[in-house]
């Protein structure tokens, strides 16, 4: 059981610490990721999964993959560094780019923007949907920020509306949605324009019967929006409902990290479920299950191996293999 | 009694009642006008620190230690109930209840969060907070009534789903999920009713419904103004503020649409008097089951699912 040890769970909550990379995979990538580099500081949050390195065997197979292409080798600039959180190898963020932005020495993933993912699972050229909403204030809330203040912080930050953006292209050839997460933007929590862009993602799929894939990556629902960030809970699931009812497949894909509101409604309502290696994905986060029961949680709880050894997920996959086996699921569906 | 901190001025006449009624008992003097002037003061305090409650109030109200729990409303609301036990996987939740039930000709299955009465059934039903096992019983107990066309009758009262090691290793996410899911396309009508505490995911893992009512004084919120307050303001003392920040009242909630209505409770709360509260909420359950048996089950799960899909707040921009 090689993926087991990725198990490990000594993690801060949500660790602060930045992500000194989200280097651009290829050329074309649109100019969002790039400004999303020059707030490197910002960054991807970052949470430290793998102790042990990896074998350099399962390594080497992964580097050889079809995924390493050059042309993800040329674009980053020299003279960045990058220090695995997991392992502490130092490589520079061009090696960690040409590696689908995973540790070259333990192969630990690192968290994605969506347009990173959907920069690696479409062929040339995809084209974004449902870009046209964006969050409101829907009741005045005011912590110690007011939330109007929170948004506009999060968009300056990332150039990002909110925390999804949904996608269609095509997949080695076959066509998919892919509405996925953001988890810079205030932790990709879920309010009333992630379910909709979801609902309108379902409704789109329905008619034009193309499967979907939801990238979730979030630490559950937005609090600042209060019941109607819980009643995305009900939208987005009573939707899927309908689109189950048309046949068309649902691809739930659960990234580091998925819980709260988001675990319990639309991520693990996948008619298949699958997961990257070492996410961290539960209902209740670590710190809160750590408080309540008043002793350590045991290695490994709450990964996607963990997931999978209790039957929630049907399989991980690492980075390099996404696509090929995003596409094998799509003709397997028969769409 | 036990008085909450904002029903001080109650807690002294009351006193003062007592004592009053002492001496009426003696029966030297005659204190009946007293007595009288006394009982309307009371009243007239009651409506006074009932009519203006805020949101940390009816956070605190929903949680008063003698507020009638499901079993209360079960046992005085219907004329049979049998109780019905366990998920057929795992276990029987005791933080979830469930059963069949009549009230005249109108046959339910019913389901709701249960809370324990005393210190030692408090623990027993794990303070209300369901492990992934008691959704799955109320989704067993649901499809029974879709099997023979019952229509479904929820109560939501948990401040949360537990956050335990077993209910993660046994997918507490995935089991409210799944609810969501079938809930949706229950092919009986579903009437929900907040009577106590609406927290989170743990309320509308069985909290999906053609109606959704909330007694006055409850709550519900996607986060406890407790949990609220430690994340947002990162210390638990904020929580008055977040009560209020988070919107919770189910006069909010029916300002947003996202609730049908709000089913008035007794003076002084459902604790004051409960069997008038159940009685209140039988005639209103009732209606609401006339009401839906009327519409054909196909535009029940159309307009079901239109009704959440509709939920949402957001400015279109060109882009
Ligand atoms: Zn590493």
């Amino acid at each position: 059981m090689r993926l087991r040890r990725y198990g490990h769970l000594s993690l801060p909550p949500f660790g602060r610490k930045p992500d000194p990379l989200s280097k651009d995979l290829s050329a074309k990538t649109s100019k969002k990721i790039a400004r999303l580099d020059l707030n490197a500081n910002f960054g991807i949050p970052y949470i430290p999964i793998l102790k042990q390195t990896q074998s350099m065997g399962w390594f080497k197979r992964l580097k050889d993959g079809i995924q390493t292409a050059t042309k993800y080798k040329k674009e980053t600039p020299d003279g960045l560094w990058y220090k695995c959180k997991s392992c502490d190898h130092l490589q520079t963020t061009k090696e960690l780019a040409a590696n689908l932005h995973k540790c070259v020495s333990c192969d630990y993933h690192t968290r994605l923007s969506s347009a990173q993912y959907f920069e690696i699972l479409f062929d040339e050229g995809h084209q974004e949907l449902f870009s046209d909403i964006e969050s409101t204030d829907i009741m005045d809330f005011v912590d110690l920020k007011p939330y109007t203040e929170r948004l506009e912080a999060a968009k300056a930050k990332t150039s990002l509306k909110d925390a999804m953006a949904v996608a269609q292209g095509q997949v080695n050839g076959k066509s998919l949605v892919v509405a996925a997460m953001d988890f810079v933007f205030i932790g990709g929590s879920m309010g009333s324009v992630v379910g909709e862009k979801i609902a309108r993602s379902i409704k789109y799929c329905i008619k034009e019967r193309i499967p979907l894939m939801i990238i979730s990556k979030s630490g559950g629902a937005r609090m600042m929006e209060s019941a109607f960030s819980l009643m995305q809970m009900a939208k987005t699931s009573a939707l899927l409902s309908r689109m189950a009812e048309h046949k068309v497949p649902y691809f739930s894909f659960l990234t580091d990290p998925t819980t709260g509101g988001v675990s319990a409604s639309y991520a693990m309502l996948g008619d298949i479920n699958f997961s990257e290696p070492g996410a961290l994905i539960g209902f209740a986060g670590p710190r809160v299950i750590k408080e309540t029961i008043k002793r350590d949680l045991p290695e490994g709880f709450q990964t996607s191996e963990f997931l999978l050894e209790h039957g929630f997920l049907d399989f991980i996959v690492n980075r390099s293999d996404l696509k090929e086996r995003v596409s094998k699921m799509i003709g397997l569906f028969g769409f | 009694m036990v008085f909450l901190e904002f029903e001080q001025p109650l807690e002294q006449l009351y006193q003062q009642l007592e004592k009053l009624k002492e001496v009426e008992a003696i029966g030297d003097v005659d204190v009946s006008k007293n007595v009288k002037d006394l009982e309307s003061k009371i009243v007239k305090t009651k409506e006074e620190i009932y009519s203006n409650l805020t949101g940390w109030q009816k956070v605190q109200l929903s949680r008063h230690p003698q507020r009638p729990y499901t079993m209360y409303y079960v046992e005085n609301i219907f004329d049979e109930f049998v109780e019905l036990h366990g998920d057929r996987q795992f276990k029987d939740d005791k933080a979830i209840v469930g059963g069949m039930a009549r009230i005249g000709d109108q046959r339910l299955v019913v389901i709701g969060h249960q809370k324990g009465i005393n210190t030692k059934l408090r623990q027993y039903r794990n303070f209300g907070m369901a492990n992934p096992e008691g959704y799955r019983k109320a989704l067993r107990l649901m499809k029974i009534a879709e099997r023979f066309d019952i229509p479904v009758l929820s109560f939501i009262d948990t401040p949360g789903a537990y956050p335990g090691l077993e209910a993660e290793e046994r997918g507490q996410a995935e089991a409210i999920a799944r609810n969501l899911f079938e809930m949706s396309q229950l092919k009986v009508p579903i009437v929900c009713y907040v009577i106590g505490e609406g927290a989170s995911g743990g309320a509308i893992g069985i909290g999906l419904g053609d109606r959704v009512f909330m007694l006055q004084n409850t709550w519900y919120s996607v986060i406890s103004p407790e949990s609220c307050s430690s994340i947002l303001w990162r210390s638990w003392d904020h929580k008055e503020e977040a009560a209020e920040a988070l919107r919770l009242t189910p006069e909010h909630m029916h300002g947003f649409g996202i609730i049908d209505g709000i089913v008035k409770e007794p003076l002084g709360g459902a604790h004051n008097d409960p069997e008038a509260m159940s009685q209140i909420l039988k005639g209103h359950l009732l209606e609401q089951f006339k009401e839906l048996s009327k519409v054909k089950t196909q535009d029940l799960i159309d307009q079901r699912i239109e009704r959440y899909s509709s939920i949402g707040k957001f400015a279109t921009v060109t882009s």
